[in-house]
């Protein structure tokens, strides 16, 4: 559905977007403000960022969490990319309609229940709550994400590319590495990036399941905003901002990239 | 070359091959048509080994080709889509099938420029697939799967996303590339006029049976049964009695009281039900000039169907029945012969009836 | 086609994992949440010996208890609390889909490549932290922070209202935080309207604001049914937002469970919470599942 722009659309349009950006925006200017009050704007200045460089405890908790989200990321890319496969791929199977139930219901499931259910198991087997088990929470809630994102691709998917690989003379297995993986790459890609965000991003689960030497940013930063706005907390979250609009930046540009000489080695 | 044996093959409740028999012969461009789901690209996918058949065995050179997988099999497929791949240059499609049999770089590079010369491709070997026209594509596609000089080329409807002209053309390099090139084609279509052309034989499909397994020529002026003669081209299919069948040949008489002479035709016995096959363009249309003949039929045009080159003629005769015919419109003029309501006479050879069992 | 190793493989390790980590747990809360308290290291009993065999089997079932169910039942302050959620909940989701819809509207209706930048810019806050969005209000709302401060410069009023810690704060950040899970479902539905379906009901007669509602509107219905789920659902167990921009006085039913577990240390009447809470929202649950397959599976 396309058409003009009226002027009704394009009210809904500016009023939805201030709404979304106009808070993010307060926030970046905010932590360049000289003044501790947060009400009262003191000059620019970028003390806060220099406090924060002194900060350890918030160093080591965005290193942590920097390692999480990689890690968490790259195992729920993988089980979430087979989990996708068996879904579009494998036909009907035993227990496919519970398969399908704990791949959507993880999506909605309030994150509170899945942190604690997470957390009682670990209890439960005994396992020391620390770096992996937060790992492991977050590759379980990440890779449902995955599996919906590469799941739209391969639906996609033209079926008789690989049989014409196959009718050309490659083996299953090579079919898959030549002719699916680079054809499914954008969404494979895309998907890790979404459950790379998802995991820097999760507070309560963190919570849950991690143990002494785990803090995450955001439970660092969760347990300073608790008793109140810092302007440190500022800067921290516009440098987050930062480095995720960078990455953001970095790969759509990739993605033009690729598709510009593409284009252009075939002129 | 290619032996279906009692080949079955089940989707659920239907059957999209049933029980189907058939020989294809080495260096032979062998077309299966029929209507959409008929089962021929079942038909085919089987052979090419996508498909597995539930009954029956699938002949290669003589031996069962059951077990081979359908990467090993000596047979290659042009796809109704082409299934080019998208992150491959032309060349690199082309080439893909050799880099399976791990062949030398300087082999499958010779080989893959010899195709691309015989198919016209010179300079597009480093196009994405996207950047070609529908014509290219095809080329590719066909020139991807000839490389690998397969004992048996399928083609699953490999003209279907062409336009008419590009397709006049492409049929007939098709045929030219197979004579030369000397292998087995077996193309899969639903275009009867395709299949006439391009192919030596013709297996008509139906419902997962052959129908019929003949020569175009064959196809076309003798059809086997009312379903062939109708599917084939355009025809006028008469209800009759038989009154007599000897040696000298066989008299039907339709409901209408017109009586049809023809060629003495297996199978038909005095008194049973048959059915008149005439096509149109063997059906002479002529305005009443002199007086009546008495082997000829008079009506009155009710509508023209103008073609072109021909014109098909909806004739009421005066006993009520309708017939087509045609006339090769060899005059330029835009005023045609007969308009609608004109008196007509139409008159056929007798070899022209064709007189169906079934 | 036969299954192969490798097809069985593609199923096996995902499934597993999922088995492992996302069914166990769920047993293991309701296994707990019939358990009762204990100054212990887990805090709770019986613990299943499995050690013992068939006995610690029988003497592990017979010592279960609905303690902390009854508890839940017999405390106002729970029941209270799911309410209170449930009501936000569907607050939240109502205004979401009012102002949700007029720009997912307005976005399907932009000419193209503006759409797609337009559509950029509304999943791009989903991409910074949810944390992040949530302190920046914060920022706003709180007691010298900006709104007030713009509303007493410009006069409206005289001395600062106390926005933060109350319900009307979690509004704003829920509604603020789940624009995009209600604007994109939305989008897509409508995208894919053909305009000559407009066109059409316009050319038999039907004035705009009818065409709308017998024509837009039901055709964004699976839009409407996924964004509203998917709003809906996560928003009645949410801790962050209530917690940050709430009071104290009135709990959603999330921090509820939350101080159940890491105040009071009581993990059976948590687990009990938290199979409560599932059990209200299993239906939604299960209508999204089956929303989302048809989306998904029924194109093909």
């Amino acid at each position: 559905m396309q058409g003009r722009l009226t002027r009704v659309n394009l009210a809904a349009l500016a009023i939805g977007l201030a709404f979304l950006y106009l808070p993010i925006a307060i926030l970046v200017i905010y932590s360049f403000n000289d003044s501790r009050l947060v009400g009262v704007w003191g000059g620019w200045s970028l003390r806060w960022y220099r406090d924060l460089l002194g900060n350890q405890a918030m160093l080591d908790a965005a290193w942590a969490s920097l390692r999480v989200a990689v890690l968490s990321a790259s195992i729920a890319t993988v089980l979430g990319t087979l989990a996708a496969l068996a879904l579009v791929r494998a036909g009907r199977f035993a227990g496919r309609t519970a398969f399908v139930a704990m791949i959507y219901a993880p999506l909605v499931m309030p994150e509170v229940i899945t942190g604690l259910s997470l957390l009682l198991l670990f209890v439960a087997i005994n396992i020391d709550r620390g770096f992996w088990t937060v790992v492991i929470a977050h590759a379980t809630l990440t890779l449902c994400f995955v599996t919906v994102v590469v799941q739209a691709r391969l639906l996609d998917f033209d079926r008789s590319l690989e049989e014409a690989a196959t009718d050309l003379g490659c083996p299953p297995w090579r079919v898959f590495m030549t002719i699916t993986l680079p054809l499914i790459a954008p969404a494979v890609v895309a998907a890790w990036m979404l459950a790379f965000t998802l995991s820097l991003d999760d507070l309560v689960i963190a919570s849950f399941t991690s143990g002494p030497g785990a803090t995450t940013l955001p439970i660092r930063i969760y347990s300073e905003v608790r008793l109140g706005v810092k302007p440190e907390i500022n800067a921290v979250c516009t440098i987050m901002i930062a480095v995720v609009a960078s990455v953001l930046i970095v790969a759509s540009l990739l993605s033009k990239l690729t598709v510009a000489s593409r284009t252009q080695r075939s002129a | 070359m290619v032996r279906f044996e009692d080949v079955s093959k089940r989707f659920g409740a239907t059957a999209a091959v049933d029980r189907l028999s058939l020989d294809i012969f080495p260096g032979e461009f062998f077309a299966l048509l029929g209507p959409s789901g008929c089962g021929k690209t079942t038909l085919l996918r089987m052979l090419a080994g996508f498909e597995t058949p539930d009954e029956g065995r699938i002949l290669l050179d003589g031996s069962d080709i059951a077990a081979v997988p359908p990467h090993r099999r000596p047979v290659n497929m042009m796809f109704q889509s082409y299934a080019l791949f998208p992150h491959l240059t032309v060349a690199g499609n082309i080439a893909f099938g050799l880099r399976q049999e791990g062949l030398p770089k300087t082999e499958i590079a010779e080989r893959v420029g010899a195709m691309m010369a015989l198919l016209q491709l010179g300079r597009l070997g480093e196009r994405r697939p996207d950047q070609l026209s529908g014509g290219q594509r095809q080329r590719v596609a066909l020139a991807r799967s000839l490389v690998k000089r397969p004992r048996v080329l399928l083609l699953d409807e490999p003209m279907a996303a062409l336009d008419r002209k590009l397709r006049e053309e492409t049929q007939f390099e098709l045929m030219d590339l197979q004579a030369r090139l000397g292998l087995t084609f077996v193309i899969v279509t639903h275009d009867q006029e395709e299949a006439m052309k391009v192919a030596d034989r013709i297996g008509v499909m139906n419902h997962g049976r052959l129908v019929q397994v003949a020569l175009p020529e064959e196809i076309y002026e003798k059809p086997n049964s009312r379903w062939v003669a109708d599917f084939i081209g355009d025809v006028n299919l008469i209800e009759g009695r038989v009154t007599v069948a000897d040696a000298d040949g066989v008299v039907v008489e339709a409901a209408e009281g017109i009586r049809f002479q023809a060629d003495a035709t297996d199978g038909a016995k005095t008194g049973e039900t048959v059915w008149v096959a005439l096509r149109p363009e063997k059906i002479a249309i002529a305005s009443i000039t002199d007086g009546k003949r008495a082997d000829a039929l008079y009506g009155e045009v009710l509508e023209i169907g103008y073609r072109g080159d021909v014109s098909v003629y909806k004739v009421r005769l005066d006993n009520g029945l309708v017939m087509k015919a045609a006339a090769a419109n060899t005059m330029r003029r835009v005023a045609q012969p007969f308009g609608c309501n004109d008196r007509v006479v139409l008159s056929w050879a007798r070899d022209a009836v064709a007189v169906l069992t079934r | 086609m036969k299954r192969s190793w490798s097809m069985i493989l593609v199923v096996a390790v995902p499934y597993l994992w999922l088995a492992a980590f996302f069914l166990v747990p769920f047993l293991i809360v309701l296994k707990i949440s019939l358990s009762q308290t204990a100054l212990a290291q887990p805090p709770y009993l019986p613990v299943l010996d499995l050690a013992a065999g068939w006995r610690g089997l029988r003497g592990f079932v017979t010592a279960l208890s609905l303690e902390g169910y009854a508890l839940l039942f017999s405390d106002p302050l729970y029941l209270f609390s799911y309410l209170k959620s449930l009501a936000i909940g569907a607050g939240a989701t109502a205004i979401l889909l009012l102002l949700g819809f007029p720009l997912a509207y307005a976005l399907a209706r932009t000419p193209q490549p503006a759409q797609g930048v337009l559509l950029v810019l509304v999943v791009l806050p989903f991409w910074t932290s949810f944390l992040i969005r949530i302190y920046a209000w914060m920022n706003i709302l709180q007691r010298d922070g900006l709104l007030n401060g713009a509303l007493q410069a410009l006069g409206v009023v005289d001395a600062p209202i106390p926005w933060l810690a109350t319900d009307a704060a979690v509004m704003i950040g829920l509604v603020y935080s789940y624009l995009p899970f209600m604007v994109l479902p939305l989008y897509a539905s409508l995208q894919k309207m053909d305009t000559a379906l407009l066109e059409a009901a316009a050319d038999l007669g039907a004035p705009a604001w009818k065409t709308f509602w017998l024509v837009t509107v039901p055709l964004a219905r699976p839009g409407i049914v996924a964004g509203s789920l998917l709003c809906f659902i996560p928003i009645v167990g949410e801790f962050v937002i209530p917690d940050l921009l709430g009071g104290s006085q009135s709990l959603m039913i999330g921090q509820t469970l939350w101080i159940e577990f890491f105040g009071n240390k009581d993990w059976p009447v948590a687990s009990a919470l938290a199979v409560a809470l599932l059990a209200v929202l299993l239906v939604p649950i299960v209508l999204y599942q089956r929303q989302q397959m048809r989306a998904l599976e029924g194109g093909r």
